[in-house]
């Protein structure tokens, strides 16, 4: 369906009912106005939550910017409008638009979603719908546009497969332009053969390419329907982040969002080797940003966007080896005159990185925070999470020694083999950072945020079976009344009934898709948000197809199993992931392989590749605990299969 | 130094808030490195004060605000420009005056507006904006009740209201101009709107003009007149990064 080329006096006729009218109508600073030809090929970029979550992310931006330098192609971009402006645009019949032009989202050739979290799937189907297009891919038509989807979530797709035409799984920089190629090449043929030629892009998923036969809650097989389907779909992965300086002009909104700052990003990638943690298994090997790139994007992004904070971001951004350096630069630079400051996301827990955030937060120094994500030694050798307390208390005496007034722990609770020793384990450290901090002031407050741990794909702890809400429940009571007893230490919690709905949604398969079609049908969108969600909705859904939470949450899964993401490729051979699973459960820990043998995860041996890091010499305190040589860090060279018991023990 | 800006602000960014402008102004600032003042303090901010906050949704060809440069002298014409360059699209500076010693802030000035209300969407009906005005004009009293504080509270509008007509804008659009008196309490078009029953969720605002009135004689903070006041011909906006504005620093 073709609509008048712009809906912008329709949406503004809108806007005086709605919440934050500034959400819907573009004009970012750096934002691309395209033009269309008869060949254009044309991408809307959503992301499936709100304007001011979605803005900032930046594989959106790094897209939205290559694909609008390619040739004959196009790219605007559109965010889930609240349920305030949905309502309207259902009543008024305006269909979902993009932001630069108020073009039409059907009118694109493609509707691309970005998938940073689960809880967002239910808003994909309402943005689809929304676009005015059938929700389930089988139902579209040969001259319907074409429903993709990227992100971390990808890595497992099934759930959402009955909804999306084709998953792009890892790197986006490189495939975008070969999709492209792809579409453009098969314009006008029919969209079975369209897909079939997008099935033979690497990276690219199309789940109707293959059948899945279950054997009562588990996976019987997963076959591609054709010889030319490859029988797993392995990720992309750009080689070098220093070709991609991406993006050149970061968006600046006319009104607050996350994140409001210049963004950098320092490396991708991460090897600490964190057990629960999707995105640095995923995401390997680690690549570093060139040094004097990280300056030049810094300075000049301060001087075209006017911010006066910059973050620069990572994984673990302590852990780039040139970290001192580039931060020295940015502070002593003349044209910051002072004014900057920088935000290392995801501090590592160690005196010399808050030494560092000593140095480039002059002001505003209010909180720190830090995550340790367990209460033991124990519970964070299990979870490959290798900080002591020694350097926890360290960090803490030094950020409060510094001035810091508040300290902020992560912790995760319902971890594998957790303990209710392990679960108070969180209160001791919380109750002695308290009494550290006061001993520097009486302002010093201490606060320990806990959430509900989620299994994900393709991790150490695909297998685990997810700790039961009021289990959770329970751990969380029993240390709401141990933080009674502290003093100056607070305790906050995520509602672990969302994390069952992020379970059902993480590791599902593809059965899933009827349970979040019908939890969008009730209404339920924007389940991140607190104000909408509703587990109700989630298990009626389950019970109305036959799921239960038992076989597809909460179960152990065992080895032999088909997972229903075994056909995607993270990089991680299967072996290393059950034996680091093992290591888990025997309370090894497995130091970071940047700097030490690699333990074969395949993550380079698989891809040809290797880290690339911008400093031979690894940034110091890094040890984490571990008793890491990192003096000699990036001299050793790196060994490959090295024996897992000469290293873990 | 102490410089008043007057700026428009038309067309999509009608839709950010007063809040939204100010962070924008402070980028633009930085961007243009012009030398602005800083306030003291923990947190140092640049030392901008802005006029009477316009309502979310409305357009304006006259805003304005005071830019503090403390010992700093600059150039102008070029503050100005630079200031411009750094605004989003839709926001532009149409003047620039160095402040006289001991005038009167915006927010305390300011005595009336004028503002120009019309429709997005269907049009009204043919003369309706006239039978609106005389009805208006006629009334002793236009008692709105709304809500301030948590409280249902009632407010006659009428001795707010000095001047109203139905006119038509350059392209023809029916408007009703009104001039709305700051005194004895500010009121928002929109109350004016509910008042004559215009659909409020479609109220098309846009205001022209402020006024003070430092002696008594009407006056705008900046004219867009070159006589009474230096306001520079500024380029049309470009949004490039702009060059650097002359500066001399006096002692």
């Amino acid at each position: 369906m073709k609509h008048e080329a712009t809906l912008w006096s329709r949406v503004e006729a809108l806007l005086a009912n709605v919440q934050k009218p500034a959400r819907y109508i573009g004009c970012e600073d750096g934002a691309l106005t395209p033009t269309y030809g008869p060949e254009t090929v044309s991408w809307l970029l959503v992301y499936p939550d709100t304007y001011e979550v979605g803005l900032p992310n930046q594989g959106l931006q790094i897209l939205y910017e290559l694909l609008n330098e390619a040739a004959d192609t196009a790219a605007e971009r559109s965010y889930a409008p609240w349920t305030d402006m949905e309502e309207q645009m259902r009543a008024h019949g305006v269909p979902l638009f993009s932001l630069e032009t108020h073009r039409a989202a059907a009118d694109f050739d493609v509707l691309a979603f970005n998938l940073s979290a689960e809880l967002v799937y239910t808003n994909v189907l309402n943005c689809i719908d929304l676009a005015g297009v059938a929700v389930r891919a089988a139902d579209r038509a040969d001259d319907d546009l074409f429903v993709c989807a990227g992100g971390h979530c990808t890595f497992n797709p099934e759930p959402l497969a009955d909804f999306v035409d084709f998953f792009v799984i890892g790197d986006g920089e490189e495939v975008v332009t070969e999709i492209t190629e792809s579409l453009r090449a098969s314009r006008g043929e029919a969209r079975a053969e369209r897909l079939r030629a997008l099935g033979r892009v690497p990276g690219v998923y199309v789940p109707s390419l293959y059948d899945v036969v279950y054997d009562g809650y588990r996976i019987a097989s997963v076959a591609p329907r054709f010889a030319d389907v490859p029988a797993r779909v392995d990720k992309r992965t750009i080689a070098d982040l220093g070709a991609w300086p991406y993006p050149k002009q970061q968006l600046v909104p006319l009104t607050e969002v996350v994140h409001d700052r210049l963004n950098v990003e320092v490396f991708r990638g991460c090897t600490r080797g964190c057990r629960f943690c999707q995105a640095g298994m995923i995401t390997r090997p680690v690549r570093e940003r060139p040094a004097a790139q990280v300056r030049t994007m810094v300075s000049e992004g301060l001087k075209r966007t006017g911010y006066d904070e910059v973050s620069l971001t990572s994984l673990s951004s302590a852990d780039y080896s040139g970290i001192k350096e580039v931060v020295g630069g940015i502070i002593d630079d003349p044209e910051c005159s002072g004014q900057v400051s920088v935000s290392l996301p995801s501090l590592r827990v160690d005196a010399f990185t808050v030494g560092i955030a000593g140095e480039i937060q002059k002001a505003r120094r209010t909180g720190l925070t830090f995550a340790p994500e367990a209460g033991t030694w124990r519970m964070r050798q299990v979870i490959n999470k290798l900080i002591t307390e020694e350097d926890l208390y360290a960090s803490v005496d030094a950020a409060f020694s510094q001035g810091w007034r508040r300290v902020k722990l992560y912790f995760l609770i319902g971890l594998p083999t957790e303990t209710d020793e392990d679960v108070l384990g969180i209160a001791e450290l919380a109750r002695r950072c308290a009494a550290i901090g006061r001993g520097h002031t009486k302002a010093a407050t201490v606060v320990a945020s806990v959430g509900g741990f989620v299994p994900k794909p393709q991790t150490p702890f695909q297998w685990f079976g997810q700790v039961r809400v009021d289990e959770l429940q329970r751990r969380i009571w029993l240390l709401k009344d141990e933080f009674k007893k502290i003093k100056g230490a607070q305790l906050k919690w995520h509602d672990p009934k969302a994390s069952l709905a992020e379970g059902i949604a993480s590791r599902g398969d593809r059965r899933m898709g009827a349970v979040i079609e019908e939890v969008w049908r009730q209404g339920g969108v924007f389940q991140e948000w607190s104000e909408c969600f509703s587990l109700d909705r989630w298990l009626t859904a389950m019970e109305n197809h036959g799921l239960s939470p038992d076989d597809h949450v909460f179960r152990h899964r065992e080895r032999e199993e088909i997972l229903p993401w075994s056909h995607i490729g993270a990089g991680l051979h299967e072996d290393f992931l059950w034996d680091d699973w093992q290591d888990a459960l025997a309370e090894y820990g497995l130091p970071d392989c940047r700097w030490t043998p690699c333990y074969d995860c395949g993550a380079c041996t698989e891809f040809g590749i290797e880290h690339v890091v911008a400093s031979n010499v690894p940034p110091a305190g890094g040890s984490q605990g571990t008793g890491q040589d990192l003096s000699r860090g990036g001299d050793v060279p790196v060994t490959l299969l090295a024996t897992r018991a000469g290293v873990s023990q | 130094m102490k410089l008043r800006v007057r700026f428009q602000k038309l067309g999509k960014v009608r839709w950010i808030s007063h809040r939204d402008i100010a962070r924008c102004v402070e980028r633009a600032v930085r961007r243009g490195k012009l030398p602005v003042a800083y306030s003291e303090g923990f947190s140092p901010r640049p030392r901008i004060a802005f006029g009477l906050a316009l309502p979310t949704g409305a357009e304006s060809l006259a805003e304005y605000l005071d830019v503090d440069f403390g010992v700093n002298e600059v150039d102008v014409a070029a503050v100005g420009s630079a200031l411009s360059a750094g605004l989003p699209v839709g926001i532009d500076v149409t003047a620039t005056a160095p402040v006289p010693p001991g005038a009167v802030s915006l927010q305390e000035g300011v005595v009336a507006c004028r503002w120009e209300l019309g429709v997005f969407g269907d049009p009204m009906p043919d003369d309706w904006f006239a039978q609106s005005a005389a009805r208006l004009l006629a009334a002793d009293e236009l008692v709105v009740t709304r809500e301030r504080k948590g409280q249902m509270v009632s407010d006659d509008l009428r001795p707010n209201i000095t001047a109203l007509s139905a006119e038509a804008r350059p392209d023809g659009t029916p408007i009703l101009a009104v001039e709305l008196s700051t005194y004895p309490r500010g009121i928002r078009p929109a109350d004016l709107g509910h008042a004559l029953e215009l659909p409020v969720t479609r109220l098309d605002v846009r205001r022209t003009h402020q006024w003070i009135a430092p002696d008594g004689a009407r006056t705008e903070p900046l004219m867009l007149d070159e006589t009474s006041y230096p306001c520079p011909n500024l380029p049309p906006t470009t949004h490039q990064p702009p060059g650097d504005v002359v500066v001399a620093r006096t002692a």
